[in-house]
């Protein structure tokens, strides 16, 4: 009898020890949320789960977002961190085909995801697994000056004939129609995303961007043709190749400009500004081709488990703490965007809302000509289109040297 | 025991002076191997190979340097690595006249030269954004001025034409300063009675500053000519800064574009970025040994 109960004593002291190896308690977090609104919010969503699980403790390391872009490659190799934040889409391919990203699907399977982050799906799947979470998406689309329109008489297009024939008003009052800032190139492929999208649709894009068609393509031209419509006669903010994106913000804020195509995430900075409710708008991108089902761009940020990581065990339970409703919900009204799990609920901002609609009604989504595309394709695209904007007579230059590229990197 | 004790002593005492100098030399060859020498040979294999950095590594012998051939943006970052360095180097003689209008004797000289000095203090990515400021389109101080004088404002930054230029103009002004400052110290070591003896051959202006100056300040016309080439070739942190090799890939040089290649966002083509490095590393020894071996020759005909 005492022999047993010493037994059970050992048995049981050394399940607790195990236990507490097997939940070592400790997860380690590589994100590039370090902007001051998705840091809080991120920070939040730690606590959050620190709490619902007190037995981990999570370690974040907020990096420098550019920066990050190339951090990861070096830490998922050399010393990995146990959840790390990454992109849907084409950008997570390279991660997942060296064998750096871990297999998730079985959290996707347990936690019934497959229904819950269904609009996600695709762009999470590589080879039939899923190798991330999707925790948040935000809408693209013309955030506009409401003051400026009123000034001018002018109604939100339904149409690009409609938005040109405003432009030609806004110009005419010295007024930049739609102003950007592309230096970083990707605000020029937001534009392509979207003339693209509404001249040839969803699956036309997609093709594009899987190196399926050629650049030189009769239906690619038709796009620019369509585009330097806008760019030729001058509606576009001048010298935009020299401007950041966060530069041509206080021009949209000043009534300098009265459109803007770009994420939401320009409505906190936008707001900071000075914008409110009252003079900020949102609009979606307008038809070009008639009758052709509206796509949008929303690109998604997911949080994956390095194959590397230490504590697999704890990091999964992490990822399916996000992945709940709940954590989404509080998550996004915080990041200011929209949860991906379709039992959240979105938070009652005004530009918030009409990005849900407009999304949920979306034929298709696209996540960015830079996550769509693979890297190299991306950037050569970028600086082309960064040049049409400002030399729109190149186009055919342009587009020999894009289809080029396309030869060489989808081989 | 004691005896090759003995032995190992006496071997010590009588290769000491041999051997000393090696052991000095040891610990900064040792650093010098492993930092300089193996990661040279490394990207020299790495260039023959196709590789993304994590994947497996694919040989595809000179395919990398058949490509830069063809490839306009790596003709581009050429060019421009060129025009870097030509006019880079008039540096050297600003900072030898700014040398000599301050070497002079007037109340509160040392705050001047402080003052001329001080571009060089302040860190390249600080001057790289000041001339963005400068330049930027709609607000700049360079922008307004050019709109006051002409009607339209020029944006540097934002125009293939003059990007470039604009680039070069903020890495001159810390260069500039750092070649003043080699200049004076210089102009200190001059020697007084040179002077005096041309002044009384009757030597003036031009032609003091060219027949007797400017060969005392041979070592540092030297240095700040070496100094200027290679900030030229490595110029990298204010093309990064100011225009990210925009717009459209017209400012870039080919240590920006090595790194765009290989490791940014876009990037990932290790080989292909290790061949650009090894053609920089070429340019680069072409003018490193061209300045070891003046400096040797120099020195063996003492």
């Amino acid at each position: 009898m005492v022999q047993f109960s010493r037994g059970t004593w050992a048995l049981l002291a050394a399940a607790t020890v195990i236990g507490a190896q097997a939940h070592a308690g400790e997860i380690k977090i590589f994100t590039d949320t370090s902007d001051p609104a998705p840091k809080a919010a991120f920070q939040a969503l730690i606590a959050d789960f620190e709490k619902a699980n007190p037995d981990v403790k999570v370690t974040p390391t907020f990096f420098d977002h550019e920066g990050y872009k190339t951090a990861i490659r070096n830490f998922l190799t050399a010393d990995a961190p146990d959840v790390a934040n990454w992109y849907a889409g084409n950008r997570m391919a390279p991660f997942v085909k060296a064998g750096q990203f871990a297999d998730v699907s079985d959290v996707w399977e347990k936690n019934g995801l497959k229904s819950t982050l269904k609009s996600a799906l695709p762009s999470m799947t590589i080879d039939g697994k899923q190798w991330g979470i999707p925790y948040t998406y935000y809408q693209w689309g013309v955030y506009y000056n409401k003051d400026v329109f009123k000034k001018f008489g002018v109604d939100v297009p339904k149409t690009f004939d409609a938005f040109l024939a405003d432009c030609a008003k806004f110009k005419a009052g010295g007024v930049d129609c739609t102003t950007t800032g592309t230096k970083a190139g990707w605000p020029a492929g937001g534009w392509f995303d979207y003339m693209d999208l509404r001249v040839n649709g969803y699956q036309f894009h997609m093709d594009l961007t899987a190196g399926k068609v050629a650049w030189t393509d009769p239906r690619v031209k038709a796009v620019f043709a369509e585009w330097a419509k806008l760019v030729k006669p001058g509606y576009v903010t001048a010298n935009a190749a020299g401007i950041d994106w966060q530069d041509a913000l206080p021009l949209l804020e000043q009534g300098k400009a009265a459109t803007y195509l770009i994420g939401n995430f320009a409505v906190a900075p936008l707001k900071a500004g000075g914008m409110t409710d009252k003079t900020l708008g949102f609009f979606q991108f307008p038809a070009i081709t008639a009758g052709l089902p509206m796509a949008e761009d929303a690109p998604t940020d997911t949080i994956h488990i390095p194959v590397g990581a230490k504590n697999k065990v704890d990091a999964k339970r992490f990822l399916a703490f996000v992945a709940q409703a709940d954590t989404q919900t509080k998550l996004n009204v915080a990041l200011g965007q929209l949860p991906v799990n379709n039992q959240s609920k979105v938070g009652d901002d005004p530009f918030l809302q009409a990005g849900f609609t407009m999304l949920s009604n979306a034929a298709g989504l696209a996540q960015f000509f830079d996550r769509d595309a693979p890297a190299e394709m991306a950037k050569s695209g970028m600086d082309g289109f960064q040049e049409f904007m400002a030399h729109p007579e190149r186009v055919d230059t342009i587009l020999a040297h894009l289809e080029d590229v396309r030869k060489r990197v989808y081989k | 025991m004691a005896a090759t004790g003995e032995i190992r002593r006496s071997y010590w005492r009588r290769n000491q002076r041999a051997l000393a100098p090696w052991l000095f030399i040891a610990p900064g060859a040792f650093m010098f191997v492993i930092y300089v020498v193996i990661p040279i040979f490394r990207s020299v294999t790495i260039s023959f190979y196709k590789w993304d950095g994590m994947g497996p590594k694919v040989w595809i012998g000179l395919s990398n340097y058949a490509e830069l051939w063809g490839d306009p943006a790596f003709v581009v970052s050429l060019k421009n690595n060129f025009i870097w360095l030509l006019l880079y180097l008039l540096a050297v003689p600003a900072g030898l006249f700014m040398a000599i209008f301050l070497n002079q004797t007037v109340r509160g000289i040392r705050v001047y030269k402080s003052l001329f000095f001080f571009p060089f203090v302040i860190s390249q990515v600080v001057v790289g954004l000041m001339f963005s400021w400068f330049y930027a389109p709609g607000f700049g101080l360079f922008y307004k001025l050019t709109q006051m004088l002409s009607g339209t404002g020029i944006a540097i930054l934002a125009d293939e034409r003059f990007a470039t230029y604009g680039i070069i103009a903020a890495g001159l002004w810390p260069q500039i300063a750092y070649c003043m400052i080699l200049y004076l110290t210089g102009l200190n070591n001059v020697s007084p009675d040179q002077i005096e003896a041309a002044r009384l051959d009757g030597a003036k202006g031009w032609k003091m500053l060219w027949y007797v100056i400017i060969p005392q300040l041979r070592p540092a016309t030297f240095i700040a000519a070496v100094v200027t080439v290679i900030g030229a070739l490595r110029s990298f942190d204010l093309v990064s800064i100011m225009t990210q090799g925009g717009p459209y890939g017209s400012t870039r040089v080919l240590s920006y574009y090595m790194y765009e290649t290989a490791l940014s966002e876009y990037g990932y083509r290790m080989g292909y970025g290790a061949a650009i490095a090894v053609v920089l590393f070429l340019i680069m020894m072409l003018f490193i040994s061209g300045f070891i071996w003046k400096m040797y020759r120099d020195e063996t005909e003492r």
